[in-house]
């Protein structure tokens, strides 16, 4: 099963980065499917990018809203949020674990042979902090003598922008090279520090940063696809917990907003059945996987 | 035995059916066109150039 989930991972990554033809056109795609939601965080400024990130076009929207309104039109964000909160709705945190780009980039890093760490659980309260700060509250209320916003997160934090777009882009416009300032040092920076940190940790910018991923969190208990603790099967062996890429104790907080839904608990440790994925109340359950043997207690 | 007989959980419905008229309300007002010219442009300031 983890291996199915790489390639649909990588899948992913290819279908929101498909446009290859980047180095004769010069620039980035700019065809019709740009009007659809990427469900990962994928920076729309990368030259491959296919479909639109919802986080760099929500900052968009609402750093430009005095704007808009002056112009007589309604432009909220609503397109965007619909278009996030029905993903959310259905897949949650699914999303992350199979889809996002960043993600899949992560965990190749944290494949690198070296002495892990953990991630302090405190530290996963700082991604509402970015979502609610950098994605929502400083584009619409910081504005310039014109009344526009900046995209806080996308222009000061989001390593996945730099990675795919800042650098390809200086690359393939070398003319652009001469506006780089300190302001893409400190993306640089912060670009190496996931990078060292993704080696180091599983998936830290998705634990301590993604605000994608925080509102994602948002619909843990409630999205149609889940996954689920049968607490009568669960023996308490804490075999979920030995397996989980960010650290969580599945059988004790099984809707836990930090759940990527990875689904490695269900497939690689539980032996017992307890683990299983809930559409809408209707349980999946598992055939036995490799290295799994459903036992009865 | 026990009645393992599954029941609807409706509150994903609920969400999907919000988001939806968000998303329907979106493009009443031509979002969709707009978020197009965003993502179709490059955003210097967004990648850190310039």
């Amino acid at each position: 099963m983890e291996l199915a989930r790489k390639w649909i991972q990588a899948l992913w990554f290819f279908l929101a980065n498909g446009f290859w033809g980047f180095p004769l056109s010069g620039t980035l795609y700019q065809g019709p499917l740009k009007v659809i939601c990427s469900p990962g965080l994928n920076c729309y400024s990368c030259p491959a990018a296919t479909t639109y990130c919802p986080i760099g076009s929500l900052q968009q929207l609402l750093l430009g809203i005095r704007f808009s309104l002056q112009s007589g039109q309604y432009f909220f964000g609503t397109f965007v949020i619909g278009s996030m909160g029905m993903l959310g709705a259905v897949f949650g945190r699914f999303i992350c674990g199979w889809a996002c780009p960043f993600g899949f980039f992560q965990e190749i890093l944290y494949k690198i042979p070296t002495r892990k760490k953990s991630i302090p659980q405190v530290f996963n309260w700082i991604k509402y902090l970015f979502l609610l700060l950098f994605v929502i509250i400083l584009p619409l209320v910081i504005v310039d003598d014109f009344g526009m916003g900046k995209p806080w997160f996308c222009k000061f934090v989001c390593p996945a922008g730099t990675a795919e777009a800042g650098i390809p882009m200086l690359l393939l416009r070398p003319e652009l090279r001469e506006t780089v300032g300190w302001l893409y040092v400190n993306k640089l920076v912060i670009l190496a520090g996931f990078v060292y940190w993704s080696i180091i940790s599983s998936r830290p910018f998705c634990r301590t940063t993604c605000p994608l991923g925080a509102f994602y969190a948002l619909f843990s208990k409630y999205q149609l696809i889940k996954m689920k603790l049968k607490k009568d099967a669960c023996t308490g062996c804490g075999a979920c917990h030995a397996v989980c890429p960010v650290e969580i104790r599945f059988n004790e907080t099984p809707d836990s907003c930090e759940c990527v839904n990875c689904m490695r608990c269900m497939t690689e440790a539980c032996n017992f059945g307890a683990i299983v994925v809930d559409i809408a109340g209707y349980e999946v359950h598992s055939p036995p996987f490799k290295n799994q043997k459903i036992t009865t207690k | 035995m026990k009645n393992n007989t599954p029941s609807l959980r409706r509150a994903p419905f609920y969400l999907l059916a919000f988001f939806l008229i968000l998303w329907i309300i979106g493009i009443s007002v031509n979002e969709p066109q707009r978020v197009l010219e965003q993502a179709k442009s490059i955003c210097l300031e967004c990648i850190g150039i310039g």
